[in-house]
């Protein structure tokens, strides 16, 4: 019988979510737990419809060993657009709440709980799926062996979508550690945790058994990143529960050393989660697409080792002018300015992989939208560093700006690249000859980018402004603003803020749309774009 | 470029790999987190700082549940214009039983760090069930909610216990008198010389405007009106606290 195992599994699951949800110290984890139980129930009932009662030895045969694991890779994809598109609504929704506060819907639905739902989909959801599934498939054709564990790809799949499930639902119910980009409680880390270590099995086995005597460039990145997120995210999570069978815990450190040890996590959960493992999409996708080697072998040696360094360092950039003590600031901001050497050293080896194939950034909207997420990266990690200087940071810090900054990463870098990689991985996952439509894909890029720009342009108005009228001095020497005064100056910006959303999301739709019509098997009838086809080309 | 090529040793071998990136990695941390632990001179040496009353750690769970931090800073920063709005520039040691700490990273509202004492109780009350009915130009969403809810007071000594166990000092006294302290201090009829013994400072009486219940809103309440009011600074000498 399939499953009998998994079944087992999901039913001793939700039966001792069912205790937690009956023996609860305090309502929102009984609430939380209740959530688990359905949740598994469903999971279990699943699998039982699909159960074959044929034995063992009549049914098919297991698939051939020698072939990829791509089936793990399609539900990453799927889950990838399908929670991208579910935190971009989410984001257009709070940015919304900010200008028209009454959008608000106690006690559920504040901003002080959706903002966490909103940034934890867009990292963890749409960016951890995106890592997994892209790390699942580019480290089986580089090492060009199975992926390692059988079903142990499964289990990282389903136990990460549990996890943000979990997690997300724990926001809505009060159920939060309040430390940015680490909100999920005790037991949910824990199980983040296992999950985890899964995953570096399912990985670090695969390059194991590799047919290839090289570990190509892109597994560096992922293997960093997948080890260091590991480590970033124990060491922040340490805590004490009040009750095992309760949502609260306390974290083991406090104050001056907590704030460090969470930034610590912070910064570096953009700097591994966001940048490492997104450089490892963009070492193989990009030269996949436009069909060139990556184009420097020492390069690519160097801002690697480089760039895990320096990453680390940087946390402290976070609490300038804090109570932090003033070595550990500088020191913070000493690497985070030389942290752009090894970015833009990644910018560099992206960017002029295209040496000889530029043309392609007019012809293929794939490779233009991948040019574009690097040409954020540039821009992203020009201005962090730029941001992190204390004399920038004095007047950008706990304004707009940074969230503009952050946008521009993430939904520049980030979504961009993401894009570009589904759009290159669902017809060969698919076995489609070609994507419903290209001529969407130039649809969904001048949005996304013209969503962006009008995003970080705004943020960057808003944030300055308000920093200068926070400190804004009359010739009397009194404060000109009150802060509510500065808060009613954001209001414009704050729509059009939503607008530059809203514009970013409605791309993330054409292209939801145009994935499953190409999942679905159809072909838009459409003009090609121009110049993708030439007429006649020249002999080399 | 001799160095380069040996580069394909570890291109080779996932295991140098793995380890190689795990303890370039650590650097950073070990170096720039490790020392804030035994450096003696990063919390400053402050008269008046005193574990969180149950009451006030109470109402702290909520400011945490509610993910405030999202908004409101709790750290003043040392510039004239941030003094002037908010007061003496945070310290160390102001949060020194912060478990987690509530420093936050945005100011989509002021800075919450010395808030304690700025406005009345019936302010804040009706500050947090509609924030525009005392500030029109505020964004904040309603909690009105607060005031009907009854304070969840089951696992107060523990959530004591679980704080000593990751460093505060609480006494046995003060985890066997939790639950007394924690109703006397929100109680304007209650016997209060225990709780004012055990923490000095602490803000007594009834918080949310209805002595008979006790809400979730008298724990929040209680709990803003003591941020920032414990350290002395009469006493402090700022010159002490360079480093």
């Amino acid at each position: 019988m399939k499953y009998t195992f998994e079944m087992l599994l999901l039913a001793v699951g939700a039966f001792l979510a069912l205790i937690g949800a009956g023996f609860a110290q305090d309502r929102p984890f009984g609430a939380h737990m209740w959530v688990l139980f359905f949740v598994l129930i469903g999971g279990a009932i699943v699998l039982m419809r699909r159960t074959e009662f044929r034995p063992a030895i009549a049914g098919r045969a297991p698939a051939p060993q020698s072939e990829y694991f791509d089936e793990v890779v399609k539900y990453g994809v799927i889950a990838t657009m399908a929670w991208g598109v579910v935190g971009f609504l989410v984001g257009v929704v709070i940015a919304l709440q900010l200008a028209f506060p009454d959008l608000n819907i106690e006690p559920w639905f504040n901003f002080g709980r959706v903002r966490p739902l909103h940034t934890s989909a867009v990292i963890f959801a749409f960016g951890g799926n995106a890592l997994i599934a892209t790390s699942f498939y580019v480290v089986q054709r580089t090492s060009r062996a199975r992926l390692f564990g059988g079903d142990l790809a499964w289990f990282v799949f389903w136990g990460y979508q549990l996890f943000i499930v979990m997690a997300a639902t724990g926001y809505l119910l009060g159920i939060t550690q309040s430390r940015e980009y680490a909100e999920p409680e005790w037991y949910v880390d824990l199980w983040l945790t296992i999950v985890w270590v899964a995953y570096l099995a399912v990985f670090l086995g695969t390059i194991l058994k590799r047919k290839e005597p090289h570990i190509y460039v892109a597994n560096w990145f992922y293997l960093s990143f997948i080890v260091t997120i590991a480590m970033l995210h124990v060491v922040n999570n340490l805590a004490v529960p009040v009750s095992f069978l309760g949502s609260k815990s306390y974290s083991a450190f406090s104050g001056v050393q907590d704030a460090l040890t969470q930034w610590w996590y912070g910064h570096n959960a953009v700097g591994f989660f966001l940048t490492a493992g997104f450089l490892a999409m963009m070492y193989y996708f990009i030269p996949k697409q436009v069909n060139r080697p990556v184009y420097s072998y020492r390069l690519s040696i160097i801002h690697f080792w480089a760039l895990i360094f320096m990453y680390i360092w940087a946390g402290p950039h976070h609490l300038h002018y804090t109570a932090l003590p003033d070595w550990a600031q500088t020191l913070g901001m000493v690497f985070s300015v030389m942290l752009w050497m090894p970015s833009w050293g990644g910018m560099i080896n992206g960017l002029m992989t295209l040496s000889g194939a530029w043309d392609k950034v007019r012809t293929d909207p794939i490779v233009r939208m991948m040019v574009m997420a690097v040409a954020f990266y540039g821009m992203a990690t020009f201005e962090g560093p730029m941001m992190s200087i204390k004399t920038v940071n004095s007047l950008s810090h706990y304004t707009d700006w940074t969230i503009g900054h952050v946008h521009s990463g993430a939904l520049g870098w980030n979504g961009l690249i993401t894009f570009g990689a589904i759009y290159y991985l669902v017809p060969k996952l698919w076995n489609r000859e070609r994507l419903y439509s290209v001529r969407m894909i130039n649809w969904h890029f001048w949005l996304a980018t013209l969503g962006i720009v009008v995003y970080a342009a705004v943020m960057w108005v808003a944030g300055i402004q308000q920093g200068l009228m926070w400190r804004e001095y009359d010739d009397q020497g009194f404060l000109v603003y009150s802060f509510a005064e500065t808060v009613a100056a954001m209001f414009p910006y704050y729509v059009m803020r939503a607008v530059g959303g809203a514009l970013f999301l409605a791309g993330a739709l054409i292209m939801a749309f145009n994935i499953t019509m190409t999942i679905l098997g159809r072909v838009r009838e459409e003009e090609p774009i121009l110049g993708a086809a030439p007429v006649a080309q020249l002999a080399e | 470029m001799s160095i380069l090529d040996r580069h394909a040793i570890l291109e080779r071998n996932a295991t140098l790999l793995l380890v190689g990136s795990l303890l370039v990695v650590s650097v950073g941390g070990i170096v720039e987190i490790a020392p804030l632990f035994y450096l003696e001179n990063t919390i400053e040496k402050v008269e008046g700082m005193r574990p969180y009353s149950p009451l006030e750690l109470a109402g702290r769970n909520i400011y945490v549940r509610e993910g405030c931090y999202v908004c409101h800073s709790q750290m003043i920063r040392p510039f004239r214009d941030e003094v002037e709005r908010y007061g003496h520039y945070s310290l160390a040691a102001e949060s020194m039983y912060d478990h987690p700490f509530q420093w936050g990273s945005k100011r989509t509202g002021p800075d919450l760090a010395r808030v304690g004492d700025r406005y009345s109780n019936e302010w804040h009350v009706q500050h947090m069930i509609e924030p525009r009915s005392v500030v029109p130009e505020s964004v904040m969403p309603s909690y009105a909610f607060l005031k009907a809810t009854p304070l969840d007071v089951k696992d107060v000594a523990m959530s004591l216990k679980a704080n000593r166990a990751v460093g505060v000092p609480y006494t046995d006294e003060m985890i066997d008198n939790a639950l007394s302290d924690l109703k006397a201090q929100a109680d304007p009829n209650a016997d209060t010389s225990g709780i004012e013994a055990r923490y000095p400072k602490a803000k007594l009486g009834d918080f949310d405007g209805d002595p008979q219940k006790l809400t979730e809103m008298d724990a929040l309440v209680a709990y803003l009106q003591m941020l920032g009011t414990l350290v002395d600074f009469s006493t402090y000498d700022d010159t002490t606290g360079y480093r």
